[in-house]
């Protein structure tokens, strides 16, 4: 048995128990606190939370060591995490992450001799209009240039606590250049409440069928079917099959504000400054699937966001949008609890989501069965994007006629956008649907624009050649991520950031994407070093493949469509990195000796295979 | 009239809340699978049991037969996938079949000779496993672990003990031991228990067993796993 380095680990976890209650599907949120007190999750933490949640200890080791932002190995007193989105590096993330390691004598990736700091990458924080970002013990840091990272530096050193920094450097702006019928239109709160008990909880569904509203995510379901099914389970349920304590059949609205797809920060602005509109349509989904309980996930990244919202929440009890008898309505109670994430792409899928709200690793699950009729607990469950919410507060408001008559026949209403890259104005734009690409380019002010990755890493790289087309579930479905990379811009680069990308979020459940993002990682770095050939790129193709027919989830289908987008469409920027040989193998002789090299603290021309 | 499905075109019964993989296993009808087994509940990771429906490619150990579900099975494509899955399991691990006291006895390696893969075609990974052999009668030698989370299931369904988990995220995923210590000699594991039977590979070996049964009379060495699926393993034994 190792020394025990926290024998009154018990008196320290006391708080953060008595905060949470022993309640397991709480698990990931006491670990985002323990790893906040300790800066990591030390062995006997894990011991003591086991006991107290009725756990098994590898129960609780297996959620502590999914997340990123949790750590099994003691992290510096201050953590950096610089955000490692392309437009991140496009904006000199690379140097500056560098500069400041240099600064604080510390490798990244590592601890500091003193456990004082530890830099690293993290996938994209969504800061992506005001980067190069980073986060600092899970706070976001925007707009680094090397004159803030000497500022940050020097409060490092002294040992300023995060909060007494100056809060310039923690300052997100909205950046909403561009506002619509979501972002612009006055709303008053209980508005679309209001509207729906007037009229009925049946025939507001019947408002959101006609408005055609499609979820926002990116994969447009339609959300009057997905709150149809949900309802219809539960009747199925009422029918004589189960039923919670005290005879109510539970059923649950859950916000999906995991915004993780690289590129995308539109939620976070609709959480920031229109938060009322998305839990209203939360609480008019709630009437009319009949739910009372609804959870917000929001991504660890905003957790900035965190005590605005509770704000929000306390406001609309006192109001009576929230809370018992809803504006005086017998009967009708919902109240919303806000989860937060702790760095994990994969819990955007909803059924990961749902797992991860239980406390559990993120990992989706096998469907059938849908959330819909087996969603949180087991209890029909209707996860929507935070948008979808926001768009459904203003049907129950204004009508599914009105919504309709925007955007084109099959992707009603608009879309909010988040925009970055080469373009002179980033930040939030508001479309109709139907808004080609080339409009979009013009109003953010990108000049000699030569592709633009839409809806992120998972969506579809779009070149100068397809401007014409249009944002719209039946052309170019998104998210919301629009990133724009001027002419001059390595292509490669893109698709290399974006194989990096997935194979750190992979789950690691399946086998076809846990190996298959790593394989093409490893293949894209080969290229990238300069030992890349023409059989290298058949093989991107055939691991390509096996992704997106294989794998477990959207994350594995989608991983592959950077390099393969990039390999059609841009073929010239594989090519040119490309050696005449057909084929050279992946096994770097020389590499093979950096481990013997950094043993013997030889670099000189004889440790060199060359 | 029992209700039916259709694998490569023939016919097969099947009733309410059977999957494709139960129903196909019932007809003796052998869908590739390493992650599977009968005994549990169906978990749909390993991939190899991928089928396609409409053109569309699902799990056939966890999704529902439905009646008149048209099933793609053993087509050149899909082996040709399921092969390129197997290469991804041998090289993520460090599997030496010529060295490894379950030669012989491994699904992954008979899985592999009857999907004719005859080169790993990726390059290894070689990645840092630990062994851990402090359990007085099992190794746990975590370089040859798939990830099926078979020891998981039947140590918490069948044996009631939740000895095994998995922690860790992407190729980083890994086999815990529910100790104190994060050893399974410091666990309530023993190897009568289910989970001490179940790994399809050689990562949970029972000591001083080693080569009971020769190389060359084991399970797979004269009848492929395909055949040994659907008629029962008989004769020689583990």
């Amino acid at each position: 048995m190792e020394p025990c380095e926290f024998p009154h680990i018990e008196d320290q976890l006391a708080p953060i128990l008595g905060r949470h209650g022993a309640d397991a599907t709480r698990l990931l949120q006491i670990l985002r606190d323990v790893q906040d007190h300790f800066h990591f999750i030390p062995p006997e933490a894990i011991v003591c939370l086991a006991s107290h949640l009725n756990l098994s200890r590898a129960e609780v080791e297996g959620v502590a060591g999914f997340y990123s932002f949790l750590s099994l190995t003691p992290q510096g007193e201050y953590r950096v995490l610089f955000s490692d989105n392309i437009t991140d590096n496009m904006l000199g993330k690379t140097e500056l992450m560098q500069y400041f390691c240099n600064k604080l004598w510390v490798e990244p990736g590592k601890v500091s001799e003193d456990n004082l700091v530890s830099v690293d990458s993290t996938s994209c924080t969504g800061m992506c209009d005001q980067g190069p970002a980073a986060l600092v013990n899970g706070w976001p840091l925007t707009n680094l240039d090397n004159n803030r990272l000497d500022l940050i530096s020097e409060l490092i050193r002294i040992k300023k606590p995060v909060a007494e920094w100056p809060e310039m450097l923690f300052e997100v702006r909205d950046n909403i250049r561009r506002p619509g019928m979501l972002l612009g239109d006055e709303f008053e709160p209980g508005a679309g409440i209001r509207a729906m008990l007037a009229r009925g909880a049946e025939a507001t569904l019947k408002e959101v069928d006609a408005s055609n509203l499609r979820g926002r995510g990116g994969a447009g379901f339609k959300t009057a079917s997905k709150w149809t099914f949900c309802h219809a389970a539960i009747a199925e349920e009422e029918g004589g099959m189960i039923c919670d304590v005290g005879g109510n059949p539970e059923r649950f609205i859950v916000c999906n504000a995991d915004e993780g797809e690289p590129g995308t920060f539109k939620d976070r602005v609709l959480l920031s400054s229109h938060a009322d509109l998305v839990f209203e349509g939360m609480t008019v989904g709630a009437r009319v699937v009949g739910a009372r309980k609804g959870f917000l996930y929001l991504r660890g990244e905003y957790r900035y966001l965190l005590k605005p919202l509770e704000a929000v929440l306390a406001r609309r009890r006192a109001e009576g949008l929230l809370g018992e008898n809803i504006l005086g309505e017998p009967g009708f109670a919902f109240d919303i609890e806000i989860h937060l994430g702790a760095g994990a792409y994969i819990c955007g899928e909803e059924s990961a989501l749902i797992e991860s709200l239980e406390g559990k690793r993120g990992r989706p699950r096998n469907r059938p069965p849908f959330p819909v009729t087996k969603g949180y607990m087991g209890r029909p469950t209707v996860v929507d994007n935070v948008e979808t919410f926001a768009c459904a507060a203003r049907i129950a408001e204004k009508g599914g006629a009105w919504f309709a008559a925007m955007g084109t026949a099959q992707s009603t209403g608009t879309k909010i956008l988040s925009i970055s890259g080469d373009c002179a104005r980033p930040g939030i734009y508001e479309y109709p649907f139907g808004v080609t690409v080339e409009t979009i380019l013009r109003d953010c002010g990108a000049e000699d624009a030569h592709a633009v990755q839409v809806s992120g890493p998972s969506g579809t790289l779009v070149s100068w050649q397809e401007f014409g087309r249009r944002i719209a579930f039946e052309d170019l479905p998104t998210a919301g991520a629009f990133m724009v990379f001027h002419r001059k811009r390595e292509m490669f680069a893109a698709a290399h950031n974006f194989t990096h990308f997935f194979a750190h979020e992979s789950c690691g459940f399946c086998t076809p994407c846990r190996v298959g993002t790593q394989l093409q990682k490893r293949i894209m770095d080969k290229i990238a070093g300069g030992h890349g050939t023409p059989a290298d790129l058949e093989e991107l193709k055939h691991v390509g493949h096996i992704l997106g027919t294989m794998s477990h989830c959207g994350l594995g289908h989608t991983a592959a469509n950077p390099v393969l987008d990039t390999l059609k469409k841009f073929p010239g920027t594989f090519e040119r990195k490309l050696k005449a040989l057909s084929f050279e193998p992946a096994f770097d002789l020389d590499g093979a000796l950096q481990t013997a090299r950094s043993i013997t603290g030889r670099d000189d021309e004889w440790a060199h295979l060359l | 009239m029992s209700k039916t499905i259709t694998i490569d075109g023939t016919n097969i019964p099947f009733t309410e809340g059977q999957t494709i993989m139960d129903a196909a296993l019932a007809a003796k009808v052998y869908i590739p699978h390493l992650c599977h087994n009968p005994e549990f509940k169906p978990h749909g990771s390993c991939k190899l049991c991928t089928v396609n429906i409409n053109g569309r490619a699902v799990s056939a150990c966890t999704m529902p037969a439905s009646e008149g579900t048209v099933v793609e099975n053993k087509t050149e494509e899909l082996n040709n996938e399921r092969r390129a899955i197997v290469q991804m399991l041998f090289v993520e691990g460090n599997h030496l079949c010529p060295t490894c006291e379950k030669s012989g006895n491994c699904q992954l390696q008979a899985v592999a000779y009857c999907l004719d893969m005859m080169t790993p075609h990726y390059n290894h990974f070689y990645p840092p496993r630990e062994v851990d052999a402090s359990h007085p009668d099992v190794f746990l030698d975590r370089n040859r672990c798939i990830l099926c989370e078979l020891c998981v299931r039947a140590s918490r369904d069948v044996d009631g003990k939740n000895v095994f988990g998995l922690s860790g995220r992407g190729i980083g995923s890994r086999l815990v031991v529910n100790s104190t210590s994060g050893r399974l000699g410091d666990s309530t594991f023993a190897f009568t228990d289910k989970a001490a039977q179940v790994c399809p590979t050689g990562a949970i070996l029972i000591k001083r067993q080693g080569f009971s049964v020769p190389i060359g009379s084991r399970i797979y060495d004269h009848k492929p796993i395909c055949q040994v699926e659907i008629e029962g393993k008989g004769g020689e034994h583990e």
